[in-house]
């Protein structure tokens, strides 16, 4: 197909997306309605199990089994682009040597690095209670780990970032959002249903499960998006192919 | 006001989600999407969603733009000396 | 507000679709598919804003005191998130697996298959 010819398909096809999307638009409740009976009923699921956030109680209480699949396919991103970035038997690996830093960055790297580590802990920890939790959190952790990087170098990251322990973790806390919906199974109840006691509502150990399953997400997307951006970065600093050695000889 | 805010946050995002579009080179359009992200983050922040807007912040402004720079640095390794050769003939 | 930001999670879907249709670099069709799935957020969180409310947090809000938007969405719109970075680095990983076997990342020059 010419580009031309997919131009104008897509053109076509926008008209009548527009068109229908654009009435269906006019029919649904207008921005701001005070109509929101699934909203309502989420709330009142959320006090009763004694959730301050009830957007944590949402994800893995009420809809816990759907935050399953969003967990296998976080973990078979990471085995995906374990595999699809490995070296390859052509490429040859050379370690990047240290660039220069300026000594203001290195301070503020350093000075930002545990600060940012323990915001990243504190925002997975209080999941259940401030907006937050394991999936925002271990973003922050995965992301503050590479300031390491920033102020000092591939090296200095490289031992911050055990990868073997990393994949371990990620493996063990992706399997235990599992074992605890087996758990709860072996205990006479639905899988993953909320059976744990419900604790003192706004303390940081109510919501039964829910304290649990957001560590177990916190850990698993902090160590697989570590792991991730781990991939990338030997592929994008030390690996170098065939091509490139002749390019270079020349 | 509240409403002030949301329709200016709303159009920030707008035009910058159109110039992440129009913009062709990777590199520069990892830039805007970083700042699309950042847009959403305060759109999602006016709307009175934290927890989105949190996500979409470290998604959105670092996490994304990062791979993308990334691949684009690993992808351009291998172009720059074709371009070298061209010149050259 | 009426229907406006429905409006504008459309025009952001319509044109990520068209760049990712014009697009002659994989890199940028990615980019252009990370703004098409900022559209879903866009039109949920729209759907789910409430006028006068605030966040669904109760640790510092005594219940029934205030309306609060619609969690539900919210809650569909954090799993959206996440699930767009991990497709976004899924693809970008294929792409430089594709530049090495392939030696390009226009999709134009991407014709036949090769083993």
């Amino acid at each position: 197909m010419t580009a031309r010819a997919r131009l104008l398909l897509l053109l076509a096809a926008a008209a009548v997306i527009a068109a229908f999307f654009a009435a269906a638009c006019t029919e649904l409740p207008p921005f701001g309605t005070a109509s929101h009976p699934y909203g309502e009923r989420a709330v009142a699921a959320a006090l009763a199990h004694r959730t301050a956030n009830v957007v944590s109680s949402v994800n893995f209480d009420i809809r816990a089994f759907d935050t399953l699949g969003e967990e296998s396919m976080l973990f078979g991103t990471v085995l995906g682009a374990t595999l699809l970035l490995r070296r390859a038997r052509d490429e040859r690996h050379h370690r990047a040597e240290a660039g220069r830093v300026l000594p203001t960055t290195r301070l503020f790297g350093s000075l930002l690095l545990p600060v940012t580590l323990v915001v990243g802990v504190y925002i997975v920890a209080h999941g259940q209670l401030s907006p937050g939790g394991g999936f925002q959190g271990g973003v922050v952790l995965a992301t503050a780990l590479h300031l390491a990087y920033v102020a000092a170098d591939h090296r200095a990251l490289r031992r911050l970032r055990p990868l073997t322990v990393l994949d371990v973790t990620d493996c063990a806390a992706a399997a235990s959002f599992t074992l605890v919906g087996l758990a709860t199974l072996a205990a006479g109840g639905a899988f993953l249903q909320n059976m744990l006691p419900l604790g003192t509502f706004n303390r940081i150990t109510s919501g039964g499960t829910v304290p649990l399953l957001n560590a177990a997400v916190g850990v698993e997307v902090a160590t697989g998006l570590i792991v991730l951006i781990a991939h990338f970065l030997d592929q994008a600093v030390e690996l170098t192919d065939p091509e490139e050695h002749r390019k270079e000889r020349q | 006001m509240n409403d002030w805010l949301i329709g200016l946050a709303l159009a920030f995002t707008v035009a910058t989600a159109t110039v992440a579009v129009l913009t062709r080179d990777p590199a520069k359009q990892a830039v805007v999407l970083s700042a699309l992200g950042l847009g959403l983050a305060v759109l999602f922040a006016v709307l009175q969603a934290p927890d989105v807007a949190l996500s979409q912040l470290a998604v959105g402004t670092a996490l994304t733009p990062l791979l993308i720079l990334l691949t684009v640095r690993k992808i351009s390794r291998h172009r720059a000396p074709d371009e070298h050769d061209e010149e050259q003939r | 507000m009426g229907v406006w930001p429905y409006l504008a999670a459309g025009w952001v879907l319509l044109v990520a679709l068209y760049g990712l249709v014009t697009s002659r670099n994989l890199v940028h069709a990615i980019g252009c598919l990370a703004v098409a799935q900022s559209s879903t957020y866009l039109l949920l969180l729209a759907v789910g804003y409430r006028d006068g409310g605030t966040a669904p947090v109760y640790s510092d809000l005594v219940p029934g005191s205030r309306p609060v938007v619609d969690p539900v969405v919210q809650a569909l719109a954090l799993t959206d998130v996440v699930v767009g970075a991990t497709v976004t680095a899924l693809l970008l990983a294929l792409t430089i697996q594709l530049r090495k076997r392939h030696r390009t990342v226009d999709p134009q020059a991407l014709a036949g298959l090769k083993g």
